[in-house]
């Protein structure tokens, strides 16, 4: 496990120390970054809508019937834009693309496609890793931002026609803007910003130690997700921790 | 003379004492030869005897237990060797990039280097692909390759690094006779054509005596002989006998 950790460490730095020559590789950022974004914005959509719609649907009823069902929007707003959307889309792009990097490049890997770069003194964090982390890295804060704005319309529609709740969309919005501002939205954008390094370091780097055949393919992609989402839920406690301050 | 007009010269390489276990499995026992500069040099073996092994330690994919490995004096894992030699491995399975077209590979190793325009590396692409037998191909995947053509747009991929070295890893398996021959005289025309050493790693005995200026015999991780093709042949190592004369033997019907 140190061992992994080390070399997790050393494929983060050298892929920082590859940032400067981003420009060259800009054909493979875009066509990563539009991988990312094809493949995810439809289902992110469906699901930071369902996501809150059903927190207006848990919470709503039980703040009527207090008499609080004006702060629906507040905290509908609150949870999406700083812990829900960051973090579902986050498992949910660990999930999508995370076990896509680590079962491309593990299959290069297993099949000397890598051995091939290194003979010819391509360099593979250049070549293969840093467009990945770029592109993700851009892609998914992008995508959290969308899912907080599709997620706040999926809860004031569920609170505008539930009848046990019945907040009208512009009670819900103006109650929201008291309580979460860009600050809010940043926070959630910071933490997704740090959790698409992990997916990206992390599944890279699964991908690069692949051994054997297809089955070690399968088993890399496994642990790429399931070390990606371990990791993103363990830093967004630290995070949130850290940004309380 | 290569394609610029300009005269090339191959390098030698030393293999020095290499020791390689994998587990408790010594696979190289102590390897010991020397390739002469622009010399096609055949190491032949059995399969398992550690013929690619020794290959991917040649060109630097992997750093022996034990011993050295020379390019032109030079320590093959010293930072210079990369950039000062061009170094080329054709794969056993062509190892192309399946993303890219083969076009796209072929003209890698100038497109990430940046060594020229793309229309001239395009203009050199579709030159190598010709040079191999592949003209037209250039816009195909690799998927949609046979194992022959595969094989073929690999050392299309290593000339355009026009290399002082050149690795073959087993080039005429999977491949029907006819192709094997087309390999073997396109791996034999390259190296007078200009040069380059070439070490091919294979238990193609007809390649082998065919190609080779030198051959090393390979057996369990030890090179049993060393010499030219008719010394090898003369040679009465009973692993060698074996493996030069291993033929079916059925008897006839009645």
């Amino acid at each position: 496990m140190f061992q992994n950790i080390g070399e997790i460490a050393l494929l983060f730095w050298s892929t920082i120390r590859a940032l400067p020559l981003v420009w060259r590789q800009r054909a493979k950022v875009l066509e990563e970054f539009h991988e990312i974004g094809n493949a995810s914005l439809l289902m992110v959509a469906v699901l930071s809508f369902f996501l809150g719609g059903v927190i207006a649907l848990q919470t709503g009823p039980v703040l009527a019937e207090r008499g609080l069902h004006s702060a629906i929007g507040g905290l509908v707003g609150i949870s999406m834009a700083k812990e829900l959307a960051p973090i579902m889309m986050s498992i949910l792009i660990a999930g999508r693309i995370g076990s896509a990097f680590a079962a491309e490049i593990g299959s290069m890997r297993v099949y000397q496609e890598i051995d091939a770069l290194r003979t010819m003194n391509i360099n593979i964090v250049n070549y293969l890793v840093m467009p990945r982390l770029v592109a993700i890295t851009i892609a998914l804060p992008m995508l959290v931002t969308f899912a907080i704005l599709v997620g706040w319309l999926g809860g004031a529609t569920v609170a505008q026609v539930t009848t046990q709740i019945d907040v009208p969309f512009e009670s819900f919005f103006e109650n929201m803007k008291n309580i979460v501002g860009i600050g809010e939205v940043m926070h959630g954008v910071f933490k997704s910003w740090c959790f698409a390094w992990i997916i990206g370091v992390v599944s890279c780097h699964q991908g690069l130690t692949t051994r054997g055949g297809p089955r070690g393919i399968g088993r890399s992609v496994t642990k790429a997700v399931v070390n990606s989402i371990v990791l993103i839920v363990l830093f967004d406690y630290v995070l949130t921790r850290l940004l309380l301050h | 003379m290569n394609d610029n007009g300009t005269t090339q010269h191959g390098v030698s390489v030393q293999v020095r004492g290499i020791r390689r276990s994998y587990g408790e499995q010594e696979v190289l026992k102590g390897i010991d030869l020397e390739v002469r500069p622009g010399e096609i040099f055949v190491i032949m073996g059995a399969s398992g005897s550690g013929k690619s092994v020794l290959l991917r330690h040649i060109i630097g994919l992997e750093a022996p237990d034990a011993g050295e490995i020379l390019v032109n004096g030079e320590s093959v894992h010293s930072s210079d060797v990369a950039s000062k030699y061009r170094m080329a491995l054709v794969f056993q399975s062509g190892a192309l990039l399946n993303s890219l077209t083969v076009g796209e590979n072929v003209g890698l190793y100038l497109s990430e280097h940046r060594l020229k325009s793309p229309d001239e590396i395009r203009k050199i692409v579709l030159d190598k692909l010709e040079v191999v037998g592949l003209k037209g191909t250039e816009d195909k995947l690799p998927t949609e390759l046979s194992g022959g053509m595969r094989k073929r747009a690999a050392i299309a991929r290593a000339l355009v690094i026009e290399p002082e070295l050149i690795l073959y890893d087993e080039p005429t398996s999977e491949l029907d006779p006819v192709s094997s021959v087309v390999i073997g005289d396109e791996i034999y025309q390259l190296n007078k054509r200009i040069g380059v050493t070439s070490l091919v790693v294979s238990h193609d005995r007809d390649l082998a005596f065919g190609i080779a200026d030198r051959i090393a015999v390979m057996h369990e991780g030890e090179i049993i002989a060393l010499g030219a093709p008719d010394e090898v042949k003369r040679s009465q190592h009973p692993v060698i006998r074996k493996f030069i004369h291993a033929d079916f033997k059925r008897q006839p019907k009645a």
